[in-house]
This record gives structure tokens, sequence and C-alpha cells, in this order.
């Protein structure tokens, strides 16, 4: 650079530096032009952020790998420190579960009996798709998951994301080769959702901390420290009755609720089709994001996200 | 003498790699790290990588690159777009103005004046989000996310001058 310069650098500086100056600038209001963009125009961002986060996914494959492995090394270390209190624990779980088994069957014969009183007409069996969490990403102001499976796997905008423990969150974006899910406890994520027992209704809603709030509580509810709360169904987003958490403080400021899921622990995850399209209709941008309009597999093939480079 | 091709190409590539790390940084930073409560105070690593390269070498970080490093940020970690691309441009406004301030100061000066622009930084971040969504976000992870990132600082910050004083030295 310098060699370049030497001779005229008399007036190449100062006029550098008024590149430099207007770049600068220049720079600043586009971003603040983007921003002013993705607040009015959320498609078209949504549709620039999953090709970003596309162009990126094998990398963020690559890499989420390695600490994976590196954390399931240290969980395993530690799970061999405790597998005594462990064993005991499991085997009480153990004991329960049986007691449980014994119970569900016989719902099961009374169930199977009373539908065929009633003639009752099934709902359809939910579609699953594995897939492996590639980024968790988001820091302090956004909770939000990238997972290695998108349009071509069949996900879908709207979709419920679930892990053995219960709900986790909602797919946001899709692109063709991954998807962003929006975790629950996002300042962005609204859930209806139903108080077990006393089946108060209630939404549940996120706000960037570990345990989201309920609003619109009615004021005579009877919600109790404890209580487990389930989607509702209300609204058609997700189907009724999945785990989300238990009531884990009453307040008048606020009702907080404790989730199932552990946000480190989520390593796999389930993206799951129920059939519903509710308010979260998936929108067709996402069918030109990737150009195959006509793609259409219905199911989401049960893959196992891992497969894919 | 004129340098030969291979010259020019190695000192290319190695002037990329400010650029070239910083990235790497933003796409490492959103890994899954399976240890409780990370996610959610995960350190502002690119935050520090354009404060050490503004500072020392801003040749090698000009502006559209800040750019470039704050619309990746907020397109992978799902913070309104722009937002960061604003608060980095911000910060390398600053730094590059107040350059001679910082150059050449000892390392505790520098890691004052990084207590200083990423307390900025954070509050800018958060008023930027806070108005998109018009909702006043909750500041805590935020402040914890400020603090870890302080913490760390040294870490690269280390890193950066050894990275610069083996691949960067200017002869």
């Amino acid at each position: 650079m310098q060699e370049r310069s030497r001779p005229d650098y008399r007036f190449a500086a100062p006029i550098r530096n008024l590149v430099h100056r207007f770049a600068f600038v220049g720079l600043l209001i586009v971003a603040f032009g983007l921003m002013m963009l993705g607040k009015a125009d959320t498609v078209l961002m949504e549709r620039m952020r999953a090709h970003v986060t596309d162009a990126l996914a094998p990398i963020m494959n690559v890499i989420s790998r390695p600490v994976t492995t590196m954390s399931n090394i240290i969980d395993h270390g530690r799970e061999l420190i405790e597998i005594h209190a462990q064993n005991a624990e499991l085997r009480e779980t153990n004991r329960r579960l049986l007691q449980w088994q014994t119970a569900a069957r016989r719902l099961e014969i009374e169930n199977s009996l009373l539908q065929s009183l009633l003639n009752f007409k099934p709902e359809p069996n939910a579609a699953f798709l594995s897939a492996r969490v590639i980024a968790d990403t988001g820091g302090a102001f956004a909770h939000s998951l990238v997972l290695n499976a998108g349009w071509r796997d069949g996900v879908r905008k709207g979709q419920a994301v679930v892990t053995g423990e219960g709900l986790t969150g909602r797919i946001d974006g899709v692109g063709s080769i991954s998807s962003r899910v929006i975790l629950i406890t996002d300042l962005n994520s609204r859930i209806p959702i139903l108080v077990e027992t006393s089946n108060t209704r209630a939404i549940l809603a996120g706000d960037n901390a570990e345990q989201p709030k309920l609003i619109h509580l009615a004021p005579s509810s009877t919600v109790k420290v404890g209580n487990r709360v389930v989607t509702s169904g209300h609204g058609g987003a997700f189907p009724p009755g999945l785990p989300v958490g238990v009531v884990s403080a009453v307040s008048d400021e606020a009702t907080t609720v404790q989730l199932f899921i552990k946000r480190e622990r989520l390593e796999f995850v389930r993206v799951v089709d129920f059939g519903l399209e509710g308010i979260l209709r998936p929108d067709t941008s996402t069918a030109n994001l990737t150009g195959n309009k006509n793609k259409d597999d219905g199911e989401p093939n049960a893959m196992g996200g891992g497969g894919k480079p | 003498m004129r340098p030969t091709l291979w010259t020019r190409l190695d000192n290319l590539a190695r002037q990329l790699t400010p650029f070239g790390l910083t990235i790497l940084l933003v796409i490492v930073s959103q890994v899954p790290l399976h240890f409780p409560g990370v996610a959610r105070i995960s350190p502002m690593l690119p935050l520090i990588a354009i404060y050490h390269w503004t500072i020392h070498r801003p040749d090698l970080m000009p502006p559209y690159a800040v750019f470039v490093i704050g619309l990746l940020v907020d397109f992978l970690a799902g913070t309104p777009v722009g937002v960061n691309a604003i608060v980095m441009l911000t910060v390398y406004g600053i730094i590059y103005s107040q350059r001679r301030f910082f150059l050449g100061k000892s390392f505790p000066i520098s890691w004052l004046g990084f207590l200083l622009v990423s307390a900025g930084a954070a509050m800018l971040t958060w008023i930027f989000v806070s108005t998109f969504y018009v909702r006043l976000i909750r500041p805590d992870a935020m402040i914890f996310q400020y603090l870890v990132s302080l913490a760390i600082y040294p870490l690269p910050a280390w890193f950066f001058l050894r990275w610069q004083q083996i691949f960067l030295r200017t002869t």
C-alpha cells in the first residue's frame, strides 16, 4: 500500500479520508435502512436470514460436532460419579412407571371401547422428523436454535419442536437445509396453554428470561405452584396436551413457569407435523426460497437428521 | 525490487486474517456449548475482535468489513437485522476517531477502554432491540453477557496480539 501511494500521497490521503468517512456514514445509513426494512417487511428479512443460515449451516454442523462430543464425554464422566444415586432413582421411577403402565393399559382399553361406541374419528397421526441442533444463538436478546433440517426434509414454518421432556419451540424460518427455532423463552414466543387440574387458560409469554410468564390469566383463576402447564391447542398452532412445564411462582406481578426442557441439553429435537395449519399457516414465501414449489412430499420422512453433510 | 506474485498473494492472505478470524469467531460463538446457562450470556467475542483490530490495524478492518460482521451476527443470532451492524459501526467510529488515545497504551488501559466501549455497545444494543420490539427487554442477561465479555477479554486480546506479531508484522 505504501509503495503505491507515496508519490501522490499529498492528494491521496485527504481523498482516501473522505472516501473512508463517506463509506462509514453510508454503511451506518444502510444498516439503519435494513433495520427499518426488517420492521416493515418481516417476510423478506426472514428469507434473507434463512439464506445466510443455510449458507453457513454446513460449517456450523461440522463445528458443533466435536463440541457436542466433548460435552458428552464430560457428561459421561459426571454420570459415572453419580451412578449409584442415579440407579436408586431409576429403580424408584421404574416402579412408579410400572404402576402407570397398568393404569394406562386399562385406560387404553376403556378408551377404545368408548370410541367404538361413539363412532369416534381418530386424529391423524403426527409425523416426526429428528434434527440436530447446530447452533444455539442469540445471547441476551434472542433465544433461537438452528437445526440441520430444512424445507427439503419437510420442515415447515409453524411446526412444533419438541423433545422427550416437552415443548421446545416452534419453527420460525425455514431454509433448504436448515431451519430456525424460536424457543418458548424468546421474547416473541406466545403460546396458548392450560394450567392443569383447574383447566385455567392463559398465554405463555417468553421474555428472554429462563422462566417465561403466564399472561392473560383470569383474575379469579386458582393457579398454584406446582401445577402442570400443557399446550391448550387454541389458535390451532399446536395440538393440545403437549407438556410445557410447571408453575414455579405465583405473585401479583407475575406467574412464572419452570420449563421441562433444559436448553443446554438440546442436542436432538423432533420437529412435529401435526397436520394443523392454524394461525401459523405455512406461508408460500418459503416455497419460493428453495425453488422446489412442486416438491410436495406431504409427510416429512422420519430420517435421523445427522446423516447429511 | 518488486515483490513476486507469491509474496503478494501471501501478504494478501495475511491481511485478510483479521476479517477472517472475526467471521470465524461469529460462527463459533453460535455453537451450542451444552453448559447450563451459557447460551444466554455468551461473550461478545466479535466485539472484542473489532475493538482490537480497529485500534491496532484499522487498515485491515475497514468499515465495510465491520458492517458485514455486524450483519452476520444479526442474521445468525436472530436479533433484528441491522442492530449489531449499527452498534459495531458505532464502536468502530468511536475507536477510530480516538485511536491516538488507545494506541500503544498498556494492557490494563486497553482493558479499561474495552470496559467503557463494550458497556456503551451493550447499552446501545439494548436500546435498539427494545425500540425495535417496542418493549422493554430484561437487562439482566445483557449485564451478565457484558461482565462475561469483560472477564474473557484478555484471552482473545492476547491471541490477536500474538497473531499480529507473528503474521502481520509490518517491516
